[in-house]
């Protein structure tokens, strides 16, 4: 099967005798138990009912093409009492940095109209951590996992890509140049194509896995981004990362976020990340997963047809911890109720 | 911790703009601790986006009772819930507060801060403590709730600021004056940071071990997104941030990072 092979050093037998003692753990829950044994016997099959959503991301399958969005799902196991993480496209985490990250002060929220603004700062346990603690945990899960990376320096993300490859039960590499709220690195890389592209080469030069770039939309023109880091040898691309905001807080007269300034995420990016999406797949060859706002079937549908190979839902994740679920549920009876076979049939059919 | 849909029993309005919400949920009240929340969605559709976190002020018989303040568009939707209509909620969410049995316990509420106050001081009372509940507000008209408290068998005492009601000055300073004569094994607080951070000077210099529950705006409620964060400080007195929804929202003061 395509996850052995995805999953070199994982012994199936050890794998699923801890699957057996997670699966009596979890049973009092009456949730994610009830997907463990997918590996041999899967009980939900995203094929079934004569519908393929089987897509292909350069080198990388994915049992259909639903993920969640990097920094919105945690290390998964957050979302573990409300759905059976072997049923997404893939699992993505939280972005990696080498060392610790702490974070940006509070207040990091704020609701916007049908939007998020947040300025959450890349917080997370470093690499050291999630080698040891959080993956164990992530590779009990059939779908392949994407790490997402960001690094201060080149070299820091050449360091991750080499690190993190030699780990196992990695899938691909998600490599975040796009963050707005740290001041160094992040979107300083994802801004001049030039740095965008020796990141991307850096990372290419330490890793066997696919490498995935994630682009920002806060610049003139994305297209010349994306074919930069097409050029450098990226594998694939994530757009789009959350666009710069703010917000005002009248009674006080200061800004809502102790950053001042944040990324805005949810429904009300939704037109610009599509367009973002459309313009990207037709300047470049290799595959575009499209984020920004899809909180239903049908808006992951418009992606697709906009040119996205796969998908990923963050915000709506956050209000309704099922949403990812609903949009793979909702993109096959979409598929069925239209006749058709193969969710490939979509991606790119955009009738102009 | 679940997602659900739970029916409306009864909204009663008991002030002007406060609210005491009744909802069956029996997978929910069957395991909620006083200190948790349950996480709502307010209206149907995209705007309002985020989900309300509103603290279990009483749990039993499979139902969930909230007491909240009507503030903004999300509390005002609920508040026009009537009984048989659904509400999406997460729950039981964060960490409670810490119980004991047979002990004397200080609760210190200021105005709304008595919404999860009042489920701790039931069940500290039936762990069979002794309960000096301290109810501060800004005047007599923002204090709900009294003849329901007096019947836990608590010693109910009053503040507001402007002597409306009981003592005149800060639920704090009350507090300070009964702890000059009395002694107390555990103290509770929920309120505004100002005041709790006055309760955490308070109950260090008297070496009472004492605990808060903390607001911060959240997204998530489960921990998947780490924008609800406060300052903590750990063992070495290093700052670093926890989640309000799953490291609190109760906390121990002396971990709290009160400068910011
Ligand atoms: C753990 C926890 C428990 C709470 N328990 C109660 C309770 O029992 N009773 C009660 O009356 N209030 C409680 N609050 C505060 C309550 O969540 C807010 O008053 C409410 O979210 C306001 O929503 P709104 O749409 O009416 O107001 P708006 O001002 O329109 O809200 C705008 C945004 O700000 C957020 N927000 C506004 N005020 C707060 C706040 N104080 N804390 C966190 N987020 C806020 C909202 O959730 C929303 O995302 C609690 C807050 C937390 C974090
Ligand atoms: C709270 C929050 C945290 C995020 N953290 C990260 C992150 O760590 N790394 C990253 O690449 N993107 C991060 N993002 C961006 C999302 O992955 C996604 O690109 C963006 O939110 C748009 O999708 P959405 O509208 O579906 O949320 C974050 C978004 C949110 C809302
Ligand atoms: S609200 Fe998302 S981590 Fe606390």
């Amino acid at each position: 099967m395509e996850q052995a092979e995805k999953r070199p050093g994982v012994n199936p037998k050890e794998e699923d005798e801890k699957l057996g003692a997670r699966g009596k753990g979890l049973a009092g829950t009456g949730c994610a138990g009830s997907g463990l044994k997918s590996r041999s016997t899967p009980q939900e099959p995203e094929t079934g009912a004569g519908v393929n959503l089987e897509v292909q991301l350069g080198d990388l399958t994915l049992p259909n093409p639903v993920m969640p969005a990097s920094g919105t799902f945690g290390f998964g196991e957050e979302y573990a009492p409300f759905l059976d993480l072997n049923r997404l496209g893939a699992l993505v985490v939280k972005t990696i940095t080498l060392e610790p990250t702490p974070g940006n002060p509070p207040p990091r929220l704020m609701e916007t109209p049908s939007g998020l603004l947040n300025s959450i700062g890349l917080q997370n346990p470093g690499l050291e951590v999630f080698l040891r603690e959080k993956l164990p945990y992530l590779r009990r899960f059939t779908p392949p996992l994407i790490v997402n990376i960001a690094g201060r320096t080149v070299e820091e993300y050449g360091e991750l890509a080499a690190r993190l490859s030699a780990a196992e039960g990695i899938a691909a590499l998600e490599v975040n140049i796009s963050c707005p709220n740290v001041r160094e690195g992040g979107i300083v890389f994802g801004t001049v194509p030039e740095m965008a592209a020796r990141v991307t080469a850096t990372v290419k030069g330490q890793t066997h896995l696919p490498v995935i770039v994630k682009l920002t939309p806060n610049v003139t023109d994305i297209t010349v981004l994306a074919r930069a880091v097409e050029d450098a040898g990226a594998d694939a691309l994530s757009l789009i990362n959350t666009l710069q905001g703010m917000a005002i807080d009248l009674e006080t007269r200061r800004p809502a976020l102790a950053n001042i300034v944040g990324g805005l995420s949810g429904p009300a990016i939704k037109p610009v990340a599509l367009c973002a999406v459309w313009r990207v797949a037709r300047a470049v060859k290799i595959p575009v997963i499209g984020m920004g706002g899809i909180v239903t079937a049908r808006d992951a549908l418009e992606f697709l047809l906009a040119g996205a190979r796969a998908v990923a839902v963050g915000t709506a994740g956050l209000v309704n911890p099922r949403a990812i679920i609903e949009v793979i549920d909702g993109i096959k009876a979409y598929l069925q109720e239209q006749g058709l076979q193969d969710v490939n049939e979509l991606v790119g059919a955009l009738r102009i | 911790m679940q997602k659900l849909e739970a029916e409306v029993v009864a909204s009663i309005r008991i002030g002007p703009d406060i609210c005491l919400l009744r909802l069956k949920a029996p997978a929910i009240a069957a395991t909620a601790r006083p200190g948790q929340f349950v996480h709502l969605r307010c209206g149907e559709g995209l705007d309002p986006l985020l989900r309300r976190p509103l603290s279990i002020h009483d749990s039993g018989d499979g139902e969930l009772t909230l007491f909240y303040q009507v503030k903004g568009r999300g509390t005002a939707w609920l508040s026009r819930q009537h009984p048989g209509s659904k509400v999406d909620l997460l729950g039981p969410l964060g960490r409670g507060f810490t119980l004991v049995s047979g002990r004397r316990l200080a609760l210190v509420a200021g105005g709304l801060g008595m919404a999860p106050l009042f489920f701790l001081a039931r069940q500290a009372r039936e762990l069979g403590n002794e309960v000096d509940f301290f109810y501060g507000a800004r005047n007599s008209r923002g204090l709900h709730r009294l003849e329901a408290l007096e019947d836990l068998g608590i010693r109910l005492f009053i503040a507001t600021d402007d002597g409306s009601a009981g003592f005149r000055g800060p639920v704090t300073a009350l507090w300070e004056k009964q702890l000059k004569d009395n002694h107390y094994d555990r103290a509770y607080a929920c309120g505004p940071r100002p005041a709790l951070a006055a309760f955490a000077r308070l109950a260090a210099a008297a070496a009472v071990p004492a605990e808060v529950s903390l607001e911060e705006r959240m997204a998530c409620g489960f921990g998947a997104c780490r924008g609800c964060v406060t300052a903590l400080r750990d063992s070495r007195g290093e700052k670093y941030y926890e989640n309000v929804c799953t490291g609190g929202p109760v906390f121990d003061v002396a971990a709290v990072c009160w400068e910011g």
